[in-house]
């Protein structure tokens, strides 16, 4: 067994937390190596965000142990806090104060004086895009400008591991490609960054290794690509003539292959996870013996939106996304 | 077959403009900690924050002293000649007595932003900081001591332009104004308390005035309590309030005794040594 954990920016076993009879996380093991983005995926509820508080020493563990850049969250939270920087899904600012007058607030606890705190200030406002708006309150600043300025606010000091919770929550488009962009500038520099996520998208755009957690366990980790290889050769897409029929084809699909089906969005299709592409050919037979027309179909590597539903076992066919996560762009 | 050979999307590292221009976030590269401050230098960042937030929001100081300043007014002219003869006479009795009221009532704003600074997640920054867990408190009293100065200030202005007379002149009056601070301070831990305790402001606020409007009102602020049923005048005798008040007046007149004074610093003294322990619990737990 290998126990050198020198190269990783966080090492986690076992991490339980309690809130009265609700456990929101259940025994989390993490291995984040340096320097790496990696992200942490889940919907709302599965225990991401608590994860996070125990690794930047907010919240106390009720079991287990973790060491964030080699220091123990339980026994060094000084030491770790001295070495990681967060930012929480609502920006954590004060709104009366100016944008400029929050980053010199923060350099100064962290032992910038006078006038190299505010150079720091604005260094931070000019390589953030934020200097135009750095004489202005907080609360006048747009929800984009918001998140950039709360990252900045986590750089004061070049932090070892910089968390992230839900960095994009709440942003358009627009403001998401940029939020995307520092994160991947940072990662660069050589800053570990550990993200929370419920966006498959965000997670497959952004992280070397993901780690899916749903009901506070972790219940699969890799790279995007090896999560989706996991969950069989691919997607049978499947769509009939008559709409009408499409119930019994998913009963009939759900029974051959053993997983769950999903109907797309407008309800014409059918998608379910088959293990390989004889099971596909055989349910497909089997449908065709069964008297079903079948209009089209065709095999597809599985989504990361397939993915956690395979892992998570979970269907809601009365979304009209079909998830709380969101469909992939592309 | 649209997607089964697709590698995992590439980052688009080229798509935008970066950020800032040319320098971007590069510029920004392994920036190593300074010498780590220490809790004074800490608590005084939080001090420097409470005055920022005077000039951003100077609205709070006009709530700050307008109650005071119209319960000054009504109090003097309306009830004063019938309470004490005359409105210059009632003055002399009252003014000591707002500005206990004052610092009392004052000590609940800082409840209130410490319940704004939890709802925003800003704690949750400050407690990421590798800086003494208990430095936004101490800023907070920072604050508050400010605001009481500011607020007494311009209430003592006021008085003094309406006719007051302080008989123990200078140093009457700043012994009044530590006494009045070291009010504010004790004081100001309940109301930590209920920050720390209570979800939204505007509940701690609610709640503050719910305790503060029957403890200043049952006092000896505004009357002599020689009037009052014999039940009332138990209890306002003994209130903490009261005898702040009587600790006030009897410093700006000169006639202040060590028992006064002593029994002034009472509630301030043990509220301190009994909810400053307990707010480092909340903190810690929260």
């Amino acid at each position: 067994m290998n126990t050198d954990t020198t190269h990783l920016a966080i090492h986690a076993r076992g991490l339980v937390r309690r809130f009265g009879d609700m456990t929101a996380v259940a025994g989390i093991d993490l291995d984040v190596p340096r320097g790496m983005i990696f992200a942490v995926l889940g919907p709302n509820g599965a225990g991401k965000t608590t994860l996070l508080r125990m690794l930047a020493t907010l919240t106390a563990p009720d079991g287990g142990t973790a060491t964030v850049m080699g220091h123990d969250i339980a026994a060094a939270p000084q030491k770790v806090r001295a070495s990681i920087a967060m930012t929480g899904q609502f920006a954590s600012l004060d709104e009366d104060l100016t944008g400029r007058d929050n980053l010199i607030m923060l350099s100064r606890l962290w032992g910038f004086r006078g006038a190299a705190a505010r150079a720091r200030a604005d260094a931070l406002l000019a390589a953030f895009d934020l200097s135009a708006a750095a004489r202005k309150q907080v609360k006048n600043y747009s929800g984009g400008m918001r998140r950039r300025l709360d990252i900045a606010a986590s750089l004061i000091v070049t932090p070892g591991v910089l968390f992230l919770d839900e960095p994009t929550t709440g942003l358009d488009p627009s403001a998401r490609q940029g939020v995307w962009q520092l994160i991947r500038q940072l990662a660069e520099s050589g800053v570990t960054i550990l993200l929370t996520t419920q966006y498959l998208e965000e997670a497959d755009q952004l992280a070397e290794r993901i780690a899916v957690i749903d009901h506070g366990r972790k219940i699969a980790e890799g790279t995007s690509r090896e999560l989706k290889a996991a969950t069989g050769s691919g997607v049978l897409h499947v769509s009939l003539v008559d709409q009408g029929q499409l119930d019994g084809a998913a009963d009939l699909l759900a029974a051959r292959l053993g997983a769950v089906v999903q109907r797309s969005p407008e309800g014409a299709e059918l998608s379910v996870l088959a293990g390989t592409a004889a099971d596909a050919n055989a349910a497909l037979t089997a449908l065709l013996d069964a008297g079903f027309t079948v209009a089209d179909f065709r095999m597809g590597a599985p989504s990361l939106d397939e993915v956690f539903f395979a892992l998570t076992g979970k269907t809601d066919p009365t979304a009209p996304t079909h998830s709380p996560l969101e469909k992939a762009a592309s | 077959m649209t997607d089964i050979t697709a590698p995992p999307t590439a980052p688009q590292r080229d798509s935008h403009t970066p950020v800032g221009g040319a320098q971007g976030i590069a510029a920004l590269r392994h920036v190593a900690p300074p010498a780590p401050p220490g809790p004074m230098s800490n608590a005084l960042v939080f001090g420097w924050r409470a005055i920022l937030k005077f000039r951003h929001v100077p609205e709070q100081l006009f709530d700050l002293v307008m109650t005071p300043i119209m319960f000054t007014l009504l109090f003097t002219f309306v009830f004063g000649g019938a309470l004490a003869g005359s409105p210059g006479e009632y003055l002399q009795f009252f003014l000591p007595g707002i500005l206990v009221q004052t610092v009392v009532f004052n000590s609940v704003y800082s409840g209130m932003g410490l319940s704004t600074d939890f709802q925003k997640g800003l704690f949750d920054r400050f407690r990421t900081l590798p800086i003494w867990s208990l430095a936004p408190f101490a800023g907070l009293m920072v604050g508050d001591m400010l605001r009481h100065l500011i607020a007494g200030g311009i209430i003592l202005g006021i008085g003094l332009i309406l006719g007051y007379r302080p008989e123990a002149g200078l140093i009457g009056t700043v012994l009044a104004f530590a006494m009045l601070l070291t009010i504010g301070f004790g004081m100001g831990w309940v109301f930590i308390v209920l920050g720390l305790v209570v979800r939204t402001p505007m509940t701690v606020m609610t709640l503050g005035f719910t305790i503060l409007f029957p403890i200043t009102f049952a006092s000896n602020i505004m009357v002599d309590p020689a009037t009052m049923p014999d039940w009332l005048r138990s209890f306002v005798d003994v209130n903490p309030v009261s005898l702040m008040a009587t600790a006030l007046r009897g410093l700006m007149s000169g006639t202040a005794t060590l028992t006064q004074i002593g029994l002034a610093l009472i509630a301030p003294v043990v509220l301190t040594l009994g909810l400053a322990p307990l707010v480092l619990w909340l903190y810690r737990r929260r």
